[in-house]
């Protein structure tokens, strides 16, 4: 299952949404959603609250079946949630040993492990428990679980909505850093244009419910990308536009 | 990026500390101080015949023979191995009972009446069927304080099952915790500060109802001496056994509270 070496390159992954629809009970959620996901690539799904963005993770995910439609999924699939993801009984580093816990050789275990708690900057909280940490550093030991180990595809929903400002601005840097370290197809659901513009490949703007990607944009410029250059004000309009905002 | 390291919320400043010290040791001191003054006093006053009010000198007087006597000690390890026999027996079925019925919504919905039904049952009803069934000796004991404290434990326990977020299991699918894993590394450890907590609740009750367990059937124990201290009208003696039933009481309260410093189950009661 674990090739023995640290996953810096993408293996196998696909993800396709063909043809999607999905309702619970009488409310329909999707209607007709095409989606594939290249490997490596970064996909920001944005829209409005309420559209079902959420529930296209789910569906990525396994968790859901669509109504009506396929869904292709090759690879580890992990996902990051907006908080409380981690187990407040386990330490920092027994929560990424988590994402470790196919490999059995330990030599291995302990070297991921020194590297992942290098990665995320926190060498010192190793034996800390999540309720100890702040907000932010317990999403950087989340990054570090979904990262370590077999992983290929990062589904994130909305992870960083539940921090500060600030906080959030540094979190989507460290993102990009740590995936320019460990390339992962990235699947990221968040209601934040500055994000989507930030962080993206490619941004799937979301219609109403029914949602149906009402628009694809793709951002060119290479990361990080400052709040300023000129593709993310670009793309941050172009979302606005779609948005009726 | 940098961050400091944040205090260790676990340990209080030392200012705080001294302030704690005197809080937790010196004011429950003056306040047992004056109970006491106020007993010596009413006793001194003569508002009640001696025998109807011991004074804190014959109490201590019959406490010291007790010790001399043995007997004493002989009814707190009985009073203590009954209690410890039920109180297990609880434990070991009503944990898991609480475990399996808290992920299993149709047979909560069919037992919970039930188990409310008994909890609502004081243990003392179970007077005459336990003498019945288990006649004498430590069984009837055992079986009462069995009773007292199983529904409770089972469902404290199966309340906090019901309640865990929903996120920690799909963390758990993520990373494919399944069946007894699934129980022992994600649903117990969620639930384990709210079982220390029921664990403390039962044991009270368990030890409360210990008096009027050893009032029948049993030749021995603390509840067995209030209950001869009374026919004999030695009530400095009855006194001087409820004393020691409170301290143990809150004794073993206490080292039942230290699981909740347990450095994984911290975060159930700081948060």
């Amino acid at each position: 299952m674990y090739a023995g070496v640290m996953k810096d390159k993408i293996k196998t992954s696909q993800l396709i949404l063909d043809h999607i629809h999905h309702h619970y009970g009488s409310v329909a959620v999707l209607h007709d959603l095409n989606l594939e996901v290249e490997p490596g690539e970064v996909v920001v799904l944005v829209g409005p609250s309420g559209c079902g963005k959420t529930t296209i993770l789910n569906l990525l995910s396994g968790y859901l079946k669509p109504s009506a439609g396929s869904v292709i999924r090759e690879g580890v699939i992990r996902t990051v949630y907006q908080q409380d993801g981690l187990y407040p009984w386990l330490t920092v580093s027994e929560n990424i040993l988590l994402g470790l816990r196919f490999i059995k050789d330990p030599a291995l275990i302990k070297k991921e492990m020194e590297e992942l708690i290098g990665l995320i900057h926190l060498e010192g909280f190793e034996q800390h428990y999540p309720h100890q940490l702040s907000g932010g550093m317990r999403q950087r030991v989340e990054l570090a679980r979904v990262l370590a180990g077999d992983s290929d595809i990062l589904l994130m929903d909305e992870p960083f909505s539940a921090l500060d400002y600030q906080t959030r601005l540094r979190m989507r840097r460290e993102l990009i850093r740590l995936l320019e370290k460990r390339p992962r197809t990235v699947v990221f659901v968040t209601h934040d244009i500055e994000e989507a513009a930030q962080l993206a490949d490619r941004i799937l703007v979301l219609s109403n419910r029914p949602a149906t990607v009402r628009k694809e944009l793709r951002v060119h410029a290479l990361r990080p990308r400052g709040l300023t250059d000129h593709a993310v004000i670009e793309a941050m309009k172009e979302i606005l536009v779609e948005l009726g905002l | 990026m940098t961050e400091t390291k944040p205090a260790n919320p676990l340990s209080l400043t030392p200012a705080t500390d001294k302030k704690n010290d005197a809080a937790h040791i010196l004011f429950p001191f003056y306040v047992v101080s004056g109970a006491l003054m106020a007993w010596w006093l009413i006793s001194a006053a003569n508002i009640f015949p001696a025998y109807a009010l011991p004074s804190p000198g014959s109490v201590w007087k019959s406490f010291l023979e007790e010790i001399h006597s043995g007997r004493l000690l002989n009814d707190l390890i009985a009073s203590l191995w009954r209690v410890a026999i039920g109180f297990l027996l609880s434990v070991v079925l009503g944990i898991p009972a609480g475990l399996w019925l808290g992920q299993h919504l149709r047979a909560r919905r069919a037992v919970v009446p039930m188990l409310n039904f008994f909890r609502f049952l004081s243990p003392l009803a179970w007077i005459p069927f336990a003498i019945l069934w288990f006649h004498i000796g430590d069984k009837p004991a055992v079986f009462l304080i069995f009773m007292a404290s199983f529904f409770p434990l089972t469902l404290a326990t199966m309340a906090a099952v019901a309640n865990i977020p929903s996120i920690y299991f799909r963390v758990a699918s993520d990373y494919h915790y399944q069946g007894i894993e699934l129980l022992t590394k994600v649903t117990f450890p969620a639930v384990l500060p709210q079982v220390i907590t029921a664990l403390r609740v039962s044991y009270g009750i368990a030890w409360v109802v210990i008096v009027a367990a050893e009032m029948v059937g049993c030749q021995d124990g603390l509840g067995y001496g209030i209950w001869e201290a009374r026919n004999g009208l030695r009530l400095d003696a009855a006194v001087c056994y409820m004393i020691v039933i409170g301290l143990m009481g809150m004794g073993i309260d206490r080292l039942l509270a230290q699981l909740s410093k347990l450095p994984n189950v911290r975060w159930g009661y700081e948060r």
